[in-house]
């Protein structure tokens, strides 16, 4: 075997005056970094990769988990990652896999746009006292409305009366902006599934399937789920088109553009088996294409194929990777009958991806919305299709200013992970989340209970949403609709002039 | 800050400007002499009843005659000016950093079937084109006169006693959000629509990028304009009955909505839904004036005269309507009423984001 020359990035250490041999540490680590030798517990600092679940469970507090101080001669282009990875691959021969974001130090445009407020001649507004709107609908929007007249008899007289001609297509309703983004079973487990489920009913909100099919266990739920129709078609039937609230076709994703997805197949058990329609224990693989869509007429007939499967009566959104031409992209696709376009943005998470993708895939979402926004609104459509962003988004600010940059709403999938106590220790493709999140084995998903999950995933949802009508009631707004696109509250710190141009906004100052 | 008023005469009586003049001096503490502005109605009323009235500011540079030639033009290309002049004003009273000129004008027959978009259209390009050229108004027997003031001294200035109309509307601005100038000041007007605002727009980037989707550009640098783009858009491109296109301005809430019968609510959910974006935000009080080109809620399509007045959805923003046998007011406050006329038949507060809607008497 060709040994790895690379040390542990983090050193387990287990106080031997605080520990009382309780063992407990050596059955939660589920990677096996800690076994009880004696009167004493041995830590495998190589296998720990931080996911602190022995440091939360530890009745005693005796362990700490350090970064490795082991020094590596500094150098500012060789860096420990790219030496690390150089020894990894040469050692196997392998493609890198890793989990979860984008971990490059790239700029995060979120950080570097700030909000606007009120002050005295715009009164702000107090959201305890005054109404405050987030309700936002995700769908297909007329170009203008048309009336016509009728002639109606009101107290024995005959009065013409103004009546809507045009009839609105379904939409989804939100209560929220925020959404939970689609991570498939298979990736996560149940109950993460069912804890996000319980969640968004709860919020008045949606969660997306993923590619993996919706459990039976999730039914209930079904109106609050929109399905996910992904290259690998899994799960895909006309009672999993009709039990979902819309329909999403993935084209790509923000931690991946222009790659499939891959679900091992010891990932594979009986359940999974039957949600996605494939044989126990085999790899279920989605090819980068969708082997029938090769243009965007092809993507149109996919449309409109899966809304004559439906009825017309469920809204279908597309959901594509930013990358540089996302806007033409997503011009073709507000004129293919969709009703959204999800935006991906490429720090977006994955449980398992490239790492060579994730690290240098993709274009940042807070760019993207600026652009495809615009383009939409040149073409005159971005009225009558939706926008939703995802990837990336830590926390109420980043909802708010991804809506003032154009989105109508958003999709959270780390942070929902996070809520439920994920430490985005990036190795959910081992199948071995000591969370119980992104595992399907039964003695680590049970340590995730779907109520409590539910409501710190719900607890959260409100939280943000509380922050978001502090935040538009400072900015002297009452309802969503007048966040969307409204780029003149938002301003740019530390941005040159181009980047400031992409995301149409002004300098602080300005 | 900022004060409105205006008054309109059911029965069409002609009015003497200098009555809106006496009234928008009483809302002075409202503004910050910084600019104020009159519109009025029917003050055209002999040979150029049918033209299209453009005033236009031109810069007061050694390039004047070079911009006037570009305006031209502009207008050239779609018409013919049938007259044109300086509008009469009194030297000395204000600094004199723009030349006011006016056009009557004919679209060209060709154009018959899209007369007004092609008006629309000629505003825009100047505004967007010509440096040192803006139109403030451009309806027919109408006329937006504005400076950087006080409302008496520009009142003076353009001799607002000497025309006679049956609305007028009338703003003293104090400028909080861009610095003032002839163009920022109200009235802002499109073809017919002339609107007065108190209060800022805080939905402005939004409302702006929304209309922009139309054609329409925003180049006066003041949120107000972008109220009368939506109002056309709205009302005469779209043809939205005028109740309806108010509710699009200052929506019921959901909660409202959620508890009407179920055709009124998926009309209130359509119009939210459709025309979200030109919902306005942010502490408002409008008063529009239009002579024509309504579609109201009987299904006719109105010629007349009609005045409306609306707040934001709280009230952050006060505003007054009256009544005295054929006229209606709309004012901020009271007393600007009062002044021209103390003995009112009938005075009331608008309900948050209820519109005073007012047509002549048939
Ligand atoms: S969980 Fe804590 S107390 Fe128990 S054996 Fe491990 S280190 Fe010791
Ligand atoms: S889901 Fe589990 S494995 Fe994946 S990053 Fe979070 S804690 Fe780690």
């Amino acid at each position: 075997m060709i040994p790895s020359y690379v040390p542990p990035k983090y050193k387990v250490e287990v106080d031997p005056n605080k520990c009382m041999l309780c063992e407990r540490c050596t059955i939660e680590c589920s990677w096996g970094v800690h076994r009880r030798e004696g009167d004493r517990i041995i830590s495998y600092s190589n296998r720990c990769g931080a996911c602190h679940r022995c440091v939360a469970m530890c009745p005693r507090d005796a362990i700490t988990i350090k970064e490795n101080a082991v020094s590596w001669r500094s150098h500012p282009l060789w860096d420990i990652d790219a030496r690390a990875d150089i020894y990894n691959q040469a050692k196997t021969g392998c493609i890198l896999l890793s989990g979860m974001a984008n971990a490059k130090d790239h700029p995060i445009y979120f950080d570097k746009i700030v909000l606007d407020a009120c002050q005295v001649t715009n009164p702000s507004i107090d959201p305890l006292r005054e109404p405050m709107e987030l309700r936002t609908y995700i769908g297909k929007k007329p170009k203008q409305l048309e009336f016509e007249f009728v002639e109606e008899e009101i107290d024995g007289k005959k009065i013409k009366k103004a009546k809507l001609k045009t009839k609105i297509a379904p939409n989804l309703k939100l209560d929220t902006p925020i959404m939970i983004a689609h991570m498939s079973y298979g990736a996560l487990s149940l109950n993460a599934h069912l804890s996000f489920a319980k969640a968004v009913k709860e919020c008045g909100t949606f969660m997306g399937t993923g590619e993996g099919g919706l459990p039976k266990a999730l039914y209930p739920y079904a109106d609050h789920i929109i399905t996910q129709v992904a290259s690998g078609r899994f799960g895909v039937n006309e009672e999993y088109l009709m039990k979902g609230a819309a329909i999403e076709i993935k084209i790509g994703q923000g931690a991946k553009p222009g790659i499939g997805g891959h679900l091992p197949g010891e990932k594979v058990t009986a359940e999974i088996s039957a949600t996605r329609m494939i044989p126990e224990g085999s790899d279920a693989i989605s090819p980068a294409p969708h082997h029938d869509i090769y243009s965007i007429e092809d993507l149109a007939q996919l449309v409109r194929s899966l809304k004559e499967a439906t009825r017309w009566k469920k809204p279908v959104f597309v959901k594509i990777a930013a990358v540089h031409n996302a806007p033409a992209i997503a011009v073709g696709i507000a004129t293919s009958d969709a009703d959204a376009v999800v935006i991906d943005g490429y720090k977006g998470g994955t449980g398992a991806a490239p790492k060579v993708f994730r690290d240098h895939v993709g274009i940042p979402i807070e760019m993207a919305i600026a652009a495809v926004d615009q383009r939409l609104r040149e073409e005159g459509l971005r009225n009558e299709i939706s926008i939703i962003a995802s990837g990336g988004i830590r926390c109420a600010a980043d909802v708010f200013k991804a809506i003032a940059l154009g989105a109508d709403a958003v999709y959270i999938g780390t942070a929902a992970m996070v809520a439920l106590g994920c430490r985005v220790c990036g190795r959910c493709y081992t199948g071995l989340c000591a969370w119980g999140i992104a595992t399907q084995r039964p003695e680590l998903v049970k340590r995730l209970d779907p109520e409590v999950g539910a409501r710190r995933v719900a607890n959260l949802i409100k939280a943000w949403t509380h922050e978001i009508k502090e935040l538009l009631g400072a900015a002297g707004i009452n309802s969503i609709e007048s966040l969307r696109g409204n780029r003149d509250r938002l301003r740019g710190v530390g941005l040159n002039e181009k980047e400031l141009e992409v995301l149409g906004i002004k300098l602080a100052g300005e | 800050m900022c004060g409105i008023i205006g008054f309109m005469s059911r029965k069409k009586r002609m009015i003497k400007g200098d009555k809106i003049a006496l009234a928008l001096d009483s809302l002075k503490e409202r503004g910050n002499g910084k600019g104020s502005g009159y519109v009025g109605y029917g003050i055209y009323p002999t040979k150029y009843k049918d033209c299209y009235a453009f005033h236009i500011l031109i810069d007061n540079t050694p390039k004047f005659e070079k911009i006037k030639v570009e305006v031209e033009n502009v207008l050239e290309q779609y018409g013919t000016i049938v007259k044109d002049e300086e509008i009469p004003t009194e030297d000395g009273i204000i600094e004199k950093t723009q030349i006011p000129w006016r056009y009557f004008y004919e679209v060209d027959e060709k154009y018959a079937d899209r007369e007004e978009d092609v008006v629309v259209d000629i505003v825009m390009e100047i505004n967007d084109k010509v440096d040192g050229a803006f139109v403030i108004s451009s309806g027919k027997d109408l006329g937006v006169f504005k400076a950087v003031g006080w409302p008496n001294e520009v009142a003076e200035f353009y001799r607002i006693d000497k025309y006679e109309g049956y609305m007028w509307l009338a703003h003293a601005r104090y400028p909080t959000n861009t610095k003032a100038w002839w163009g920022g000041a109200h009235p802002f007007n499109l073809l017919n629509w002339s609107v007065v605002h108190n209060g800022e727009i805080t939905s402005y980037g939004t409302n702006k990028r929304f209309v922009e989707m139309f054609g329409y550009k925003c180049r006066l640098l003041t949120d107000t304009e972008v109220v009368a783009y939506i109002l056309d858009l709205l009302m005469r491109k779209h043809k939205i009955p005028v109740e309806y296109a108010l509710s699009a301005l200052a929506p019921r809430f959901w909660d409202e909505i959620d508890k009407m019968p179920e055709e009124e609510r998926e009309l209130h959910t359509a119009i939210r839904l459709a025309y979200g974006g030109a919902m306005l935000n942010g502490p408002f009080a409008i008063a529009v004036g239009t002579p024509h080109g309504l579609i109201f809620m009987n299904g006719d399509i109105e010629k007349d005269t009609t005045m409306f007045g609306l707040t934001d959805r709280i009230k952050l923003r006060p505003l007054i309507a009256a009544e005295k046998d054929d006229m209606i007011f709309i004012s901020s406050e009271e007393s600007a009423i009062r002044r021209i006329c103390p003995d009112l038949d009938r005075v009331w507060m608008p309900d948050a984001g209820m519109p005073v809607i007012a047509r002549p008497w048939k």
